[in-house]
């Protein structure tokens, strides 16, 4: 049993703490947002001469043999600075499936030049009908010659106009809500029968509505194995979950120490604000809270690499939920002790409270997966 | 970074469990797990078998006879005893004042009081809280003038743990009334059995005797008894609850109390309560963890221990609740005998209905015994966010 962090792993965490604090001040991530993209290439382009996109993944993939430390390292830090580059659809979520899942073929098309930087991937699961559950899938599969067409609806896939390639999770068989007969497709993101709906999320993200009408893919497209996609998406989404909790950390971390210099300076009654006992306590329970919400997503970071899926699942499951709980005592107490300021545009605590909001509902909120490790840990 | 043991841990692990298979007495073990409370043999009569083993003072560096375990292995000590169902170690000897000797006593001092702590053959109480000194504990009025070689002793402490066991009881005393509050204390190490010490039972709302008064009027008290320097007592106070408030968080009993939940129940509406608590015992450990993990690379517990402090006792009382909460009306039967002494009576109720109010109610003390809730959270503002 160790907890420190070896060399290496401090100097990535150093070089991602320089870039947020170079690259992202709160004014310049105003201009990001703000560009067509609501990204930038350069940004991109030093992410792959970093070497993070290649962070998570095994020498034999390409990689530089991280793993999920080394997500979580990278992701603490984007969460500080609310880092716009689409990190987790492309490399977490689309390079994770194709390294998990993905042939020799696909790995060399797809993962290799993802590595360096010349491709972006974005993740379609969800629909309108689905709320939180993976499984819950009625885009249809079906066969066409030796390829397959794909017909159906896909609803806030983060990334997609930026995307290169946009990996569906499709149904080939079985009913409404099984978990058996999903399959996974990789398909182009300019694919012909594929139109979009585009927009901005409430955190400054880019997503958008996707509407497949009879798009045709090859043999090839198909992630994996036909009709068993669900357990390659689930491990890929459950990863996903722990970065978005190391980046919900970084968020929590920023979102307190802006607040503590806020009280520490604003003054009522002739006293700075933090004088207030009242103040003063919550401010501790925020630090308390972003302790704890560390503390599970270490915990998480280091579970999800365990051979054991009941494990995985109950980490990943088990950290949201501290951070759904952390991130909102932390965002509602930093926008209350602001004060009006709180609730402006103006300041980055607005902009913190509105990622940590939706970083709980992604993938499942606190409740989901409450319920999802209390059935875990029952059943063991 | 890594979670996973050594080979070399895992046989350590192995080790501990045979050891309280072999020396832990059955009844003190159903004791633990019907919820009863001890009697003093059975703690006594435990320790010394750890004392034995030299695994007693297991927080001590080799240097002071301690075993000299690292970070996995006191993780370990603590699970694996708290799984079998062994009584927590009474902290006041090795946990509290044992540390304060061996850094900042005379060679003297060590040699003289170490050795009894070591093997529990000398009992321990502290004398720290006082009727007009609580959480404002520097504003303390037990006196100590100096006579000759001895102090004369006058004043009350109260909330006194085990007192009714104790053979020493180390006191925070004012040498110096003109000082600042915090700069007119010395700490004193009193033999219980020095005429005019008298000790008082206060019985807690669940029917239970664990805490006293004590009363020292006129006690005579050898200057060789004081650790450290005169009127710099309170050096020694606070690193003493940097060590309390270490421990205190409970991890390994609430782990335990997890598992008894899970395994009593199976309604729907209790369930998930009963996982959310299971995650905040997880997130505790982690936190305490990482701060044995911090200190291991050198240092004392910083104020953050406030924090594992205040969460671990709202945890303990929150599965205390869920217990009791589970049992429903049969939490109503007051039930003594089932709780303090042998008896061959059958429960009213489900077997784990008898401690579930009593056990409720008696947990309510954890946010207010080694600094409230609120003091520690004015520990923490103060000393680490600098409000």
């Amino acid at each position: 049993m160790d907890l420190s962090l070896s060399d290496e792993q401090k100097q990535l965490q150093e070089s991602a703490d320089r870039f947020v604090r170079d690259k992202y001040t709160f004014e310049n991530r105003r201009k990001i947002a703000a560009t067509d993209k609501g990204w930038l290439p350069e940004n991109w382009a030093q992410f792959a001469e970093l070497g993070w996109l290649a962070i998570p993944f095994s020498e034999e993939d390409g990689g530089i043999g991280f793993g999920a430390l080394g997500t979580m390292i990278v992701m603490e830090q984007f969460g500080k600075g609310l880092v716009l580059e689409p990190f987790l659809p492309t490399v977490v979520l689309g390079g994770g499936m194709i390294a998990s899942a993905g042939s020799a073929a696909q790995k060399e098309s797809l993962l290799a030049p993802m590595i360096e930087g010349k491709k972006q991937f974005a993740f379609a699961w969800l629909e309108r009908q689905s709320r939180y559950n993976l499984a819950d899938v009625s885009l249809k599969a079906t066969k066409e010659g030796n390829g397959w067409s794909l017909s159906g609806h896909k609803g806030v896939v983060y990334n997609a106009a930026s995307a290169d390639n946009i990996i569906v999770l499709a149904r080939t068989s079985g009913g409404a809500r099984e978990e058996k007969g999903l399959t996974l497709f990789v398909v182009d993101g300019k694919a012909k029968g594929l139109t979009r709906r585009d927009y901005p999320t409430q955190d400054a993200l880019r997503a958008s509505e996707l509407t497949f009408d009879k798009v045709s893919v090859g043999a090839d497209a198909v992630l994996g194995t036909v009709d068993a996609g669900f357990g390659v998406a689930e491990d890929a989404v459950d990863r996903a979950i722990v970065a978005l909790c190391a980046e919900a950390t970084g968020c929590m971390d920023a979102i307190n120490a802006a607040t503590l210099e806020y009280i520490k300076t604003r003054k009522q009654f002739g006293v700075p604000i933090g004088k207030f006992q009242v103040l003063q306590h919550r401010m501790v329970d925020c630090f308390t809270n972003a302790q704890e919400a560390r503390s599970m997503t270490l915990m998480a970071s280091l579970k999800i690499e365990d051979k054991d899926a009941v494990v995985r699942r109950k980490a990943a499951s088990g950290a949201k939920v501290q951070i759904g709980k952390s991130g909102k005592f932390c965002g509602q107490s930093a926008v209350q002790m602001h004060g009006g300021m709180g609730v402006t545009d103006e300041l980055s605590v607005s902009h913190y409270f509105k990622r940590l909001t939706m970083i709980d509902l992604m993938f499942g909120n606190q409740q989901h997966h409450l319920t999802r490790y209390s059935n875990l840990a029952m059943a063991a | 970074m890594d979670l996973a043991l050594k080979p070399e841990h895992k046989a350590f692990a192995d080790e501990v469990r045979a050891f309280a298979r072999e020396n832990l007495s059955p009844a003190t073990r159903e004791k633990t797990f019907s919820g009863k409370h001890y009697d003093r043999d059975d703690h006594v009569v435990w320790q010394q078998a750890l004392g034995r083993k030299g695994w007693l003072p297991y927080t001590w560096p080799k240097k002071y006879g301690g075993p000299g375990f690292d970070v996995t292995q006191r993780f370990l000590f603590e699970n694996v005893l708290a799984e079998e169902g062994a009584p927590r170690i009474i902290p006041f000897g090795v946990k509290m004042v044992g540390p304060v000797i061996y850094t900042f006593g005379t060679d003297e001092q060590k040699e003289r009081f170490l050795p009894g702590i070591r093997s529990s053959d000398v009992s321990w109480c502290q004398g720290y809280s006082e009727p007009g000194a609580g959480s404002d504990l520097a504003s303390l009025r037990t006196r100590a003038v100096l006579d000759g070689d001895h102090y004369i002793v006058n004043g009350q402490k109260t909330w006194t743990s085990y007192a009714h066991w104790g053979d020493w009881i180390f006191c925070l005393v004012r040498t110096d009334s003109e000082a600042k509050p915090q700069e007119g204390i010395s700490f004193l190490l009193i033999d219980m059995k020095t005429p005019g010490v008298t000790v008082r039972p206060i019985i807690m709302l669940d029917g239970a005797h664990a805490v006293n008064d004590v009363f020292l009027d006129n006690v005579k008290v050898p200057v060789a008894n004081r650790i450290g320097k005169e009127n710099e007592g309170w050096t020694c106070a606070k690193f003493l609850l940097a060590n309390e408030r270490l421990g205190i968080a409970e991890v390994p009993a609430s782990k335990r109390g997890v598992r008894s939940l899970r395994e009593l129940n199976d309604d729907p509406s209790l369930i998930e309560k009963i996982a959310d608590v299971d995650l905040q015992v997880q997130a505790l450990e982690m936190s305490e963890l990482r701060a044995l993990s911090t200190m291991a690379l050198g240092g004392a517990p910083g104020p953050e221990v406030s924090t594992l402090k205040v969460r671990g006792s709202e945890i303990q009382q929150r599965i205390a609740e869920l217990a009791m909460e589970a049992v429903g009306e049969y939490a109503a039967p007051y039930q003594p005998g089932m709780l303090f002494q042998d008896t061959n009576e059958t429960p009213v109720g489900p077997d784990h209905a008898p401690p579930a109010a009593p056990r409720y109610f008696n947990m309510r003390k954890t946010t207010i015994y080694g600094g409230s809730t609120e003091v520690q959270k004015n520990i923490v503002s103060k000393a680490i966010l600098g409000l």
